[in-house]
């Protein structure tokens, strides 16, 4: 008993001088750090850090960044920060997913947005807005500034949602392209085909030779059949023209308008044609098991002449060989998929946004100099295979050639350029059902007829 | 109102050095220290506990049994009862908006088209799969039951077990791949087959077949694989049970005159019966979940979408959250009837034991 009674005194003891302490304590404020910061724009700029001067100091400061680009692709973007953090003193954390899609939509219903996101598709943008109107905060003046002085006005159309701009563009690729062999042309003696009778004149005449011109593959794991809708909407900006293209991913003139049936068709003639596909992995119903980053492989073998695909491609040619050269005069380059006559030459293209999601000073300094000249010059030789839009780009930085011709393409006004239609399209049409029924065209052979009016039916 | 403003800031000043003390300790020394604090801390608890449940006659016995089941009631309510009713609920809605629609979104998954095809493929997986993989695991069992290589073949079998489902899945969408034969000038094959079934064809003569695409037939390639892996399952537990039937009962039966198929018929079968019960409604609860097998091979392309696939699909990807909520809401409903049959059994197979 005597020692219980104890033990609660001495408790008793402990309670009542750690309330006398704080309650002594609570007379005066803890010391805080306030002070030291908030003096922006008088502090040393470092050199080599002029162009950061705008953005103010911003030590110590975090930006969250979060993307679907994972490793190996994800370094070159990791390193291309390196100056905007020496220079602001600012950490950006990197984060990539392959689930990105799936996960962003639940981070912000959680409340665990990021920072900083790279929206791969308009149609994303699109769906974020209307599904969490206030997440994304909409661009700041200064990187609003910079994309009106860098960019031309479609590309900020493609970051804006009902009259507001929430994304600033970051890299673009083209996808008008047609890879080959330049020396099995020469070998074989055949010209690059300028127009669309050519290139189908070329198909036949190397079918009469014994061969098979195409190769084709739209696996992708979560997004097979994506390659196929870059067919049909880079065909389709030939056979109906740009204004049409625009109708059609306004959802103007219905899915399954004739329209759209011809220029399907026009793909079918060739990716549905026995005789012209699929070099090197079987026939039509092929097309549809083969990875696309392996589909253009057969034509390092010998097997296939033609495979259409974008220029992000050239990264894969690295996996099927040692020491492939992508060059005019290496074993492999592109040549640009002709339209019907070489007075309209349109251009199918694709490319990432920047969207934030607070408005915090880093992370709008962040979003300005992703827009920027500075980071466009110091990404372009960090990583062969992307290619901006940026009017301010030093086009010399562009080690491949066939960057340098994406960014000579992308640059060219003479040519109608046109954005990915899928990735305008929403979700569920852009990302769904144009994807599976595209796999259902070519793998069960569906009617054309019912493959576009099934994506019809699911326009949401 | 000032003291305790004050007072709070100072409790939030003193949290951070200590959280930060704790957290990102600096050196070897201070994670070390940090160490013993951690054992100090968990034997303080621990012997609260200890001395807790030591002097029972003091605390009521609800206070015990609210300790004990409270904080799994908890975890119950938060991570389970309240994620199904929400689903429930949202299931009632179009897409992602406010529109209540009621049973529209299970109407449309009921009717239209593709989603009867998912309907049909999830139908045809949990029906093949238990019985083919329990049939398999069962004659597999009986054959190796007191032979010389029992051990190896039943190791053998229970391998593909240890594999996780994508895994296998990478691995039989190399056993299936397709390569069209390509012919040189004199008719004779110039390239090899890359997948491992496709080259056999070819090797006994026949045409390389396009596994994973051909509608339905290619939902049975799929099934090969889940009952692949779960045949090993059955084949574990049926051979205990088959072990566990009595010598004495065998004996009798064999004095009976009863032989071979008789004896497997009448004696082992009947005996085992829980077991096999058991068995097939776990298989069967594994299979109506199936998602990796269909999103790792075909991603649910080519008409072997299954209803778990197509949940994920309208509810991640295509963001219908409502309709993508119906659809775990139809599963939950198919597999309630399996889960409650299940546990009576067992329950029934432990008063027999």
């Amino acid at each position: 008993m005597i020692s219980r009674r104890s033990r609660g005194a001495s408790a008793a003891a402990v309670g009542g001088f750690a309330a006398l302490a704080l309650t002594l304590a609570a007379c005066t404020p803890p010391p805080s750090d306030d002070d030291t910061a908030g003096d922006d724009g008088d502090f040393e700029v470092a050199e080599g850090c002029e162009a950061f001067e705008q953005y103010g100091d911003l030590s110590g400061t975090e930006v969250n960044l979060y993307t679907s680009i994972t490793a190996p692709e994800d370094q070159p973007h990791i390193d291309s920060y390196d100056q905007f953090e020496e220079c602001t003193g600012a950490t950006i954390n990197y984060e990539g997913s392959r689930e990105f899609e799936a996960q962003l939509p639940v981070r912000i219903q959680a409340g665990n947005a990021p920072d900083v996101a790279y929206i791969p598709q308009p149609g994303l943008l699109n769906t974020l807005v209307t599904d969490f109107p206030d997440a994304i905060v909409p661009v700041g003046d200064l990187a609003a500034e910079n994309v009106d002085s860098y960019y031309s006005e479609a590309w900020r159309g493609y970051g804006t949602v009902d009259d507001t701009f929430y994304a600033t563009p970051l890299g673009a690729n083209v996808k008008s392209f047609v890879w080959y062999s330049p020396s099995m042309f020469a070998d074989a003696g055949y010209e690059i085909p300028e127009t669309w009778d050519e290139l189908i004149a070329l198909s036949d005449q190397i079918v009469a030779e014994g061969g098979t011109p195409w190769c084709a593959g739209i696996g992708s794991g979560d997004a097979t059949g994506w390659p196929a809708t870059d067919w049909l909407e880079d065909v389709m900006l030939r056979t109906a023209g740009p204004d049409v293209y625009d109708q059609w991913v306004n959802h103007e003139i219905p899915f399954n308008d004739p329209a759209v049936a011809e220029a399907l068709e026009t793909v079918g003639s060739i990716l549905k044609n026995e005789e012209y596909v699929n070099a090197g992995f079987g026939g039509v119903s092929s097309i549809a098991t083969t990875e696309f980053t392996d589909a253009g492989f057969p034509i390092l073998d010998g097997e296939c002449w033609m495979h259409r695909q974008a220029s992000f491609y050239q990264a894969n040619w690295g996996e099927a060989q040692e020491g492939v050269t992508v060059a005019e005069d290496g074993d492999v380059f592109a040549f640009y998929f002709p339209s019907e006559s070489t007075d309209s030459q349109p251009l199918l293209g694709g490319g990432e946004f920047v969207a934030a999601f607070d408005e915090r000073p880093e992370v709008q300094a962040f979003q300005a100099f992703l827009t920027s000249p500075e980071w466009v010059n110091a990404k372009i030789p960090l990583a062969p295979g992307w290619v901006s839009a940026n009017s301010e780009q030093d086009t010399s930085l562009y080690e491949s050639p066939i960057d340098a011709l994406s960014a000579e393409l992308l640059a060219d006004t003479s040519r109608e350029f046109r954005f990915d239609a899928s990735d305008l399209m929403p979700g569920a049409v852009g990302a769904g059902s144009f994807w599976t029924e595209m796999v259902n065209w070519i793998a069960n052979d569906k009617p054309d007829n019912e493959v576009l009016d099934a994506i019809e039916a699911s326009w949401p | 109102m000032d003291v305790f403003a004050n007072a709070g800031a100072w409790i939030g000043y003193y949290w951070e050095i200590i959280s930060g003390w704790l957290l990102e300790a600096s050196g070897p020394g201070q994670k070390l220290l940090l160490m013993a604090l951690a054992v100090v801390l968990f034997v303080v608890v621990m012997g609260g506990i200890l001395l807790a449940v030591d002097k029972p006659k003091r605390i009521p016995n609800w206070l015990v049994a609210t300790g004990f089941v409270g904080p799994a009631l908890l975890f119950v309510a938060f991570g389970l009862v309240y994620p199904a009713l929400r689903t429930m609920y949202t299931s009632l809605f179009a897409r992602n908006s406010d529109d209540f629609i009621g049973l529209d979104n299970y109407i449309r998954a009921f009717s239209e088209n593709e989603f009867q095809i998912v309907l049909r493929n999830t139908a045809m997986w949990v029906i093949l799969v238990p019985l083919v993989a329990t049939l398999f695991g069962l004659i597999y069992a009986v054959l190796v039951d007191r032979t010389r290589f029992e051990k190896i073949a039943k190791t053998l079998m229970f391998l593909p077990m240890s594999i996780s489902l994508v895994g296998a899945s990478i691995i039989w969408r190399f056993m299936y791949e397709y390569r069209a034969v390509l012919l040189d000038a004199d008719g004779n094959p110039r390239n090899n087959q890359t997948g491992l079934i496709n080259q056999v064809l070819v090797w006994i003569g026949l045409e390389p077949q396009q596994f994973l695409i051909n509608s339905p037939w290619n939902n049975l390639f799929l099934i090969a694989v889940m009952i692949w892996i779960q045949a090993g399952f059955a084949m574990t537990i049926l051979s205990a049970a088959i072990k566990a039937i009595p010598d004495d009962i065998v004996e009798a039966a064999r004095l009976d005159g009863l032989k071979g198929m008789q004896m497997f018929r009448y004696i082992t079968v009947p005996s085992i019966r829980p077991a096999l019960v058991v068995v097939l409604t776990t298989i069967a609860m594994t299979t109506l979940k199936v998602f990796d097998i269909v999103r790792t091979m075909t991603n649910g392309n080519f008409g072997t979408s299954v209803v778990a696939n197509e949940f994920y699909d309208q509810s991640f990807r295509l963001g219908d959250a409502g309709l993508g909520a119906a659809l775990a809401v139809i599963l939950f409903v198919l597999v309630i009837p399996l889960v409650v049959y299940n546990v009576r059994q067992m329950r029934l197979a432990e008063e027999i034991r």
